[in-house]
C-alpha cells in the first residue's frame, strides 16, 4: 500500500485529520462569533446585512469556506469512522467501571453529533435559505453616498427564528454541548499533533478551558439576547 | 474480614462466560488481593469446584503478569501498583467486589480472569528492539545522552507490559504501551538508526491486532501502575509524522 494511503487510514493519521480539522473549526468559531456579535447591534440589521453579503460574495471568503464545508464533513466521517472502530475493539463491556476520566473525554461521539445535527438545522435555517429562498425580504439602507444598499435581510430573518421558544432552546442546547466539545477537543487537538511539553502544555490546556467557555457562551448570547429583546432593555 | 467476590467465570474463549458470586470469609488485611483469591480456591477446591484461573506469576509488581479489572479499575482502587501489590487493607469488612478481566478483542479470554495479551509480544517484535550492535556495557559517560533524556527514556522503559493502559481505555487502545516502547528506543542513541522503520512496523501492528484508537481521555496513564505519562503518545504522533514524511518507505506493508 502506498505510504500516504497506508499512513493516513491508520489509526494516528485518522487522528492527525481530526486534530487538523478539529483545530480549523475552532478558528472558525472566532471569525463566525465576530461576525455574528453584529446581530446584537441596535441598527436594524445594517452592520450584519452587510457583512452577510461580504461574506457570501467575497471570491477570497467563498475559497476558505469550501475547506470549511470539507473539514466539517471529514471531521465529522473521521470521527464517526473511529468511533465505530473503538466500540469494536471491546466487543464485551465490563461489567461495573469506574472511570478515571472526564465525562467530555469519554462522550466526544455523541456530543459531535450533536453538533452535527445543530450544523445541518441551522445551515438550513439560514444559509440555505440565504442562498436559495427567493422569498426573502430585502430591506434597503440608506447611503452618504448616492443611492441606498438594498441587501437581503437575514438580520430579519434571524430575528423572527430567535422568537421562537424551542429553537432558542435549541441553539442553547447545542452550544452547551459544544462546549463540553471543546473541553476536551481542544487540548486534545494539540497532543494529538504531537504538541505536548510541559512548557507549553499547561498554557494550551488554560486557553483551552477559557476558550471551550466564551466562544459557546457568547454564541448562546445570541438567540437569548434576541428572544428577550435585551438591545432594547440595555439601550432605550 | 468478611467479603463478597462477584467473579467473572468462562470456561475457555469459545463458551460465553458469566459473574458467579462467591463469599469469601475470614480474610486478612494483611492478605495481597492474590493471597486472598489463593484462599478463595483453596476453598473451591476442598468442595471440589473449579478454581478460579487469574495470571500471575512475580508478586512483587514487576512482571506485568496479573491483570484484574477490580471494582470497575485496573489494578483495582490504588495509585500506581499491580494487583499483586494490592493488600486486603484497602477494602472494608462486608464489601461486594467485582473482579473481571482485561476487556478487548485483542485480549481474547483464555479462561475466567486470564486473558491472551501476546498481542502486545507482536507488537514489540514488530520493531520494540535495536538490531544493530551496541556493544558490551558502555562506560558512564560514554554515550552521548544528556541525564534528563536518559530519565526520559528509562521512566518509559519502566513499563512491564501489563496491558493496564488497554484495559482502562475506553477504546481499549493500547498507545499508551506502544509510545512508552517506541520513546524508549527513540530517546537513545542506540535506538536511532531503526527509528522510522519501528514506529512505522509498531504502529501497523497495533492497528493490525484490533486495538482502538486514542481519545486522549488520559484513563490509561491514571491507571498505569509504572505512571507512564501520556506525553508519551504526544512523542509517538511526532515520530510517526516524522516517518510518514520522511522514511525511506514508499510502499508500507
Amino acid at each position: 500500500m502506498s505510504w500516504f494511503t497506508k499512513s493516513f487510514n491508520s489509526s494516528i493519521g485518522k487522528k492527525l485529520i481530526m486534530a487538523l480539522t478539529g483545530l480549523f473549526l475552532c478558528s472558525f468559531l472566532v471569525i463566525h462569533l465576530i461576525g455574528n456579535l453584529q446581530l446584537l447591534k441596535n441598527d436594524g440589521g445594517e452592520a450584519f446585512n452587510i457583512y452577510a453579503k461580504f461574506m457570501t460574495h467575497n471570491p477570497l471568503i467563498k475559497t476558505i469556506s469550501y475547506l470549511l464545508y470539507a473539514s466539517i464533513l471529514g471531521h465529522a466521517f473521521y470521527g464517526l469512522n473511529l468511533a465505530f472502530n473503538n466500540k469494536k475493539a471491546r466487543p464485551v463491556d465490563y461489567y461495573t467501571t469506574d472511570n478515571q476520566s472526564t465525562w467530555s473525554s469519554r462522550n466526544m461521539a455523541i456530543l459531535g453529533t450533536m453538533l452535527l445535527v445543530f450544523i445541518a438545522v441551522h445551515m438550513a435555517d439560514f444559509w440555505w435559505r440565504y442562498h436559495n429562498d427567493n422569498t426573502i425580504p430585502y430591506k434597503s439602507y440608506a447611503s452618504e453616498f448616492g443611492s441606498p444598499q438594498v441587501l437581503k435581510d437575514l438580520y430579519g430573518m434571524v430575528m423572527f427564528a430567535f422568537k421562537t421558544e424551542w429553537i432558542v432552546a435549541f441553539y442553547v442546547i447545542s452550544m452547551i454541548a459544544m462546549a463540553y466539545h471543546l473541553l476536551h477537543g481542544f487540548q486534545s487537538g494539540f497532543q494529538t499533533l504531537g504538541l505536548n511539553h510541559k512548557k507549553y502544555t499547561p498554557l494550551v490546556k488554560s486557553f483551552g478551558f477559557i476558550f471551550a467557555i466564551i466562544i459557546p457562551a457568547a454564541f448562546a448570547l445570541i438567540p437569548i439576547w434576541v428572544y428577550l429583546d435585551l438591545g432594547n432593555v440595555f439601550f432605550n | 474480614m468478611n467479603l463478597k467476590l462477584k467473579v467473572w467465570r468462562q470456561k475457555n474463549a469459545k463458551t460465553p462466560g458469566k459473574m458467579v458470586d462467591y463469599d469469601a470469609p475470614g480474610i486478612s488485611p494483611d492478605m495481597s488481593f492474590l493471597e486472598m483469591l489463593d484462599v478463595v480456591n483453596d476453598g473451591l477446591i476442598r468442595k471440589g469446584d473449579e478454581p478460579i484461573a487469574f495470571d500471575h506469576d512475580c508478586r512483587e509488581g514487576i512482571c506485568g503478569s496479573c491483570s484484574l479489572h477490580i471494582n470497575g479499575r485496573p489494578h483495582g482502587p490504588l495509585k500506581g501498583v499491580t494487583v499483586c501489590q494490592l493488600h486486603m487493607r484497602s477494602f472494608k469488612d462486608g464489601d461486594t467486589v467485582v473482579i473481571e478481566p482485561w476487556r478487548a478483542k485483542a485480549f481474547p479470554v483464555i479462561k475466567d480472569l486470564v486473558t491472551d495479551r501476546s498481542a502486545l509480544d507482536r507488537i514489540q517484535q514488530a520493531g520494540g528492539f535495536v538490531t544493530v550492535g551496541t556493544g558490551g556495557v558502555p562506560d558512564a559517560n560514554a554515550i552521548p545522552i544528556s541525564k534528563e533524556i536518559a530519565d526520559q527514556a528509562f521512566d518509559a522503559a519502566t513499563c512491564i507490559q501489563c496491558g493496564a493502559c488497554v484495559a482502562a481505555c475506553k477504546n481499549a487502545s493500547a498507545m499508551l504501551f506502544v509510545s512508552a516502547k517506541i520513546s524508549q528506543l527513540a530517546l537513545l542513541p542506540q535506538g536511532q538508526v531503526e527509528r522510522k522503520t519501528r514506529v512505522e512496523n509498531m504502529v501497523a501492528q497495533m492497528d493490525e491486532e484490533g486495538f482502538g484508537a486514542c481519545s486522549v481521555t488520559g484513563a490509561c496513564e491514571a491507571e498505569c501502575p509504572k505512571g507512564i505519562s501520556i506525553s508519551n503518545i504526544a512523542r509517538m504522533n511526532r515520530e510517526y509524522y516524522s516517518a510518514m514524511a520522511t522514511s525511506e518507505h514508499v510502499d508500507l506493508k
